[in-house]
């Protein structure tokens, strides 16, 4: 039991010792920020080194724990994405007065989130949910001197509590309907009648609310603006990627049994999600309202892979997602350096970015170029995946209405390209300048767009553990 | 020979343009990388002859397999026959002489050259590739370049040009893309794949055939200008610099070209017998309207953008007549008006950096300062009207031929109404060149300086090359000939 334990928990294990590590050295009162943040950029590439010995089959505590490679995967990706993340964010996390009080409410909402995709039962999911989702709404707060992050995280904390109850109230139908809230259990117990389909329905509609689908989407973009940018991005890639994992799982297996019923949902979400995206990120001018609405819209594309509801639909997901978290946060690191140093958010503040910033205006346009899906970047083929594996379910006319949907995106992808071209010298932003770890994270970004894509290793991998 | 060195080349081009600090060096790189490029088509083409000659009968040549996502069947599948080889060359060419032009381009020149190279780089993957997926990739690859090249480099309203290009030719890839994935979900089990070679051997059920042949063949025809989605071309033709006109013109509208045929009418055949009345009625209109659209432009690039539907439009009737010489003809003219269109945005550049104006109204004379670029400028117009001994000529009068095959009058009025064409097309060639080259010339244009070594090399390769098909047309037909006899064959039609 103990053995099984610690093999199969070694990546939930690193992030707890980290945690604790940080607190420990933040009692003692030594270290600086420097010292902290460098204990996570070990910790955490090392947790996400793990997946190579952690592909291990099993349940532990009577099934509230799953670990299997897909799961493990799926923790690496958020791993991989943590570790982007501080290094892109870097030169704004050392200058936080309390930064290591960040740094921990970063790590337990992380290891909420892997605890919620292992989790093997309704209830462990929901107490992770909560874990994954409390700290990120006190991390909104981070820009202690400015009013609109405290109205972002008080928005976030309402709005996470209500989704949380329409979600728990859900689970506790479900629970009198079924008799279980053990996930294995589940679709042999549901029997298609009017306590389930409420219950379910309100499941499903708290996890709309934590994906931002629409018509659950209205926190999102006044939160994205408000919040720190490094929280934004953590919000809208690890955050997000979570969910999303942990909702295939569910819907795919404890409640197969209403798989039809899931289709048809989906693909009506999944159409408004990405509309409804696409159209208000396209008279955006602030960057991070921007991409909030963009990640709305990649949502929507998200959804329509998963309503294949076949082993291709995660796989494209899961595989997505990897590609997603180089593309966002690259832009959103793009964003997160400028915003630091001249605290400049609009498209029109880029106009002429070029002049001065090459290096910044490549990554940007690169990772742009990636989230609208056109090759020779990864997004290029992550999209397409998700296509495909909508495409084996969907009828003709749906991919006809999702594929218009990258047409309009690329509209509103190239109104931030076009700026950052443009050539009027006079309001051009100065050289800016970030450390050695920006610079080495945004490499990482680059060559995670333009490789994973052209590696077809990576996506047969996730497959075959689909 | 190795066709991955194809993509490979341009590849290094790039990576070189991205080390070297001075902008001066990067030009030299893109014309180096470009020439042996050049090289490696020439030899592409003898090593090509060498094997068919040698007996070698199959569909697709030099064929390379790399599997990429092996679980859905994608694989990177490269191979030619004949009509890529042709494609190639013409690639090769364009390419070189595009570079030459540029050579004064100073503001972000780096950039500017990267983006030349990663174009072409588009271009030669898109004509090798033999699996669905990737050549899709390759595809899109081209987008964006096109895009910044009109966008950073362009002149006019540039910023509204580049986005209605890029937007609508990311709007046809979908159209592509929904075909494609028509095609992959059609056929079953083991047959789901996305390799070409394999697909040509399947009979999909005519339901799908039917269904996505317009997809695919309007996906392609957006990218070729087919009326009435012709709107982009104009624009973004005249907005962008003078070798962005010469790729998108010479190499790009071309993809759109050899994917309908590749990919719409080859993979679908019944898909293209259904409708072949409609896209003769569409690519007929296209012919017409973009010749009288022509007559009506003052402004030389506007003149010749809106000549090139015209011109494209031939290429998709011959494609639509659905005869074996009609076919041949619709790949000649591919090359035919990728060589001289190409030549025809040269020499407008030209004449442009000269006298910095395009409009033909202003212009007068100029034989006397520039006799050069004038004589250029016939060469390419003549070319354009058709004259025999020049490339236009084979290629059109192949395609007349190949119609005429038919014998009902839809199709008769259909070509006579395209042959009409050319009688428009001499009106406006000789009224333009006339008035530019001709008369007296204007005060202010009387101290121009004729071309330079690199204009005038440009310039000499393509008229070597609109030459080369124009007066011994046998060697390209010879080429082409055994490629579109497999794409016959398979459409079961005479």
């Amino acid at each position: 039991m103990l053995n099984d334990f610690l093999i199969m928990m070694q990546q939930e294990l690193v992030v707890t010792s980290l945690l604790f590590l940080l607190l420990i050295l933040k009692l003692s009162g030594t270290g600086s920020n420097r010292t902290y943040l460098a204990l996570a950029l070990v910790m955490v590439p090392l947790a996400a080194l793990l997946m190579i010995w952690s592909r291990h089959q099993g349940v532990l505590f009577a099934g509230l724990f799953v670990s299997n490679p897909l799961v493990a995967t799926e923790k690496t990706i958020l791993l991989i994405a943590v570790f982007v993340l501080l290094l892109v964010n870097f030169d704004w996390l050392e200058k936080q007065e309390h930064m290591p009080e960040l740094l921990m409410l970063l790590c337990s909402s992380l290891l909420g989130m892997m605890l919620m995709i292992s989790s093997g039962n309704l209830l462990m999911f929901y107490l992770s949910l909560e874990l994954s989702t409390i700290p990120v709404a006190a991390m909104a707060n981070f820009d202690l001197h400015k009013k609109a992050s405290g109205e972002a995280a008080m928005k976030m904390i309402l709005s996470s509590a209500l989704a949380s109850g329409i979600l728990l109230f859900g689970i506790s139908l479900l629970y009198g309907a079924t008799g279980t809230i053990n996930f294995q259990e589940l679709p042999a117990q549901i029997v298609s009648g009017p306590l389930v389909i409420t219950g379910f329905l309100l499941f499903f509609s708290g996890f709309a609310f934590k994906l931002s689908v629409v018509p659950f989407h209205f926190w999102t973009a006044d939160v994205y603006e408000g919040a720190p940018v490094a929280v934004t991005s953590f919000l809208s890639v690890v955050s997000k990627g979570a969910v999303a994992f942990i909702f295939i799982t569910v819907l795919y297996h404890a409640f197969q049994p209403l798989g039809a019923m899931t289709h048809l949902l989906l693909v009506i979400l999944s159409l408004l999600t990405l509309f409804t995206g696409n159209l208000f990120a396209l008279r955006q001018q602030n960057m991070k309202r921007f991409l909030a609405f963009s990640s709305i819209t990649q949502v929507g594309f998200v959804l329509v892979a998963i309503s294949s509801g076949t082993s291709l639909g995660t796989a494209a997901v899961v595989y997505f997602m990897l590609v997603y978290l180089f593309s966002n946060l690259a832009a959103f690191g793009v964003v997160s350096v400028i915003a630091h140093v001249t605290g400049k958010e609009t498209i029109d503040d880029y106009r002429g970015l070029y002049k001065n910033n090459k290096l910044l205006s490549w990554v940007l346009v690169i990772a742009l170029f990636s989230l609208a899906g056109i090759p020779p970047t990864a997004g290029f083929f992550g999209k397409l995946f998700l296509v495909l594996a909508g495409a084996t379910k969907a009828s003709v006319g749906f991919i006809i209405l999702v594929v218009i949907n990258i047409v309009i995106a690329l509209y509103y992808y190239l109104r931030v390209v076009r700026a950052v071209f443009a050539d009027n010298k006079e309001t051009a932003l100065e050289k800016i300048g970030f450390s050695l770890p920006v610079k080495i994270g945004m490499g990482l970004c680059l060559a995670g767009i333009l490789l994973a894509g052209l590696i077809g290793r990576i996506y047969e991998y996730i497959l075959s553990v689909s | 020979m190795n066709l991955s060195l194809l993509i490979l080349l341009p590849l290094l081009t790039v990576l070189l343009i991205l080390v070297v600090r001075n902008p001066q060096s990067a030009r030299w790189i893109a014309l180096g990388g470009s020439v042996v490029q050049l090289v490696l088509a020439l030899a592409l083409y003898v090593a090509f002859v060498k094997a068919r000659s040698g007996g070698d009968t199959a569909i697709m040549l030099f064929d390379q397999q790399w599997p990429l996502f092996p679980s859905l069947n994608i694989s990177f599948h490269l191979g030619v026959d004949g009509i890529a080889v042709a494609m190639i060359l013409l690639t090769a060419f364009v390419v070189t002489a595009g570079i030459l032009v540029s050579w004064k381009v100073s503001y972000m020149a780096k950039e500017f050259f990267l983006l030349l190279v990663l174009l072409a780089m588009g271009a030669y993957g898109f004509f090798i590739s033999l699996d669905l997926f990737i050549m899709f990739f390759f595809l899109e690859v081209a987008v964006i370049p096109k895009y910044l090249l009109i966008n950073i480099w362009g002149s006019g309203k540039k910023e509204y040009s580049a986005n209605k290009l890029a937007l609508m030719l990311m709007g046809a890839s979908v159209l592509v893309l929904v075909g494609i994935l028509g095609i992959y979900f059609g056929a079953t089990g083991a047959d789901r794949t996305f390799d070409m070679v394999k697909l040509s051997t399947v009979t999909l059920s005519s339901g799908t055939q039917l269904l996505f042949f317009p997809f695919l063949f309007l996906g392609f025809g957006v990218f070729t200008a087919l009326f009435p989605f012709h709107t982009w071309v104009p624009d973004g033709h005249s907005s962008a610099p003078t070798a962005g006109s010469m790729f998108l013109a010479g190499i790009s509208m071309k993809l759109g070209g050899y994917g309908a045929l590749r990919a719409a009418t080859w993979l679908l055949p019944e898909g293209a017998k259904e409708y072949a009345n409609i896209i003769i009625l569409l690519s007929a209109i296209a012919i017409l309207y973009g010749a009288f659209a022509t007559m009506m432009q003052k402004d030389l690039k506007y003149m010749n953008a809106y000549s090139s539907v015209s011109h494209c439009g031939f290429v998709l009737l011959g494609i639509g007549m659905l005869t074996k010489t009609a076919m041949n003809g619709a790949v000649l003219q591919m090359v035919s008006h990728g060589l001289m269109t190409a030549l025809f945005f040269a020499v407008i550049g030209m004449i442009y950096e000269r006298t910095h104006t395009r409009s033909i109204g202003e212009m007068g004379g100029l034989m006397k300062t520039m006799p050069f670029i004038m004589t250029i400028l016939f060469i390419s117009g003549l070319c354009s009207l058709g004259l025999p001994g020049l490339s236009g000529f084979v290629a059109e009068m192949t395609i007349f031929m190949g119609a005429w095959e038919h014998t009902d009058a839809f199709h008769r009025v259909a070509t006579i109404a395209a042959c009409m064409s050319i009688v428009v097309t001499a009106v406006y060639i000789l009224r333009a060149i006339g008035q530019i080259a001709m008369g007296p010339i204007k005060a202010e244009f009387a101290a121009l300086a004729d071309a330079t070594w690199y204009e005038k090399s440009a310039a000499v390769l393509l008229i070597a090359g609109i030459l080369a098909i124009g007066i011994a047309p046998f060697w390209l037909n010879e080429l082409i000939d055994p490629a579109t006899s497999v794409i016959m064959n398979r459409l079961g039609t005479k």
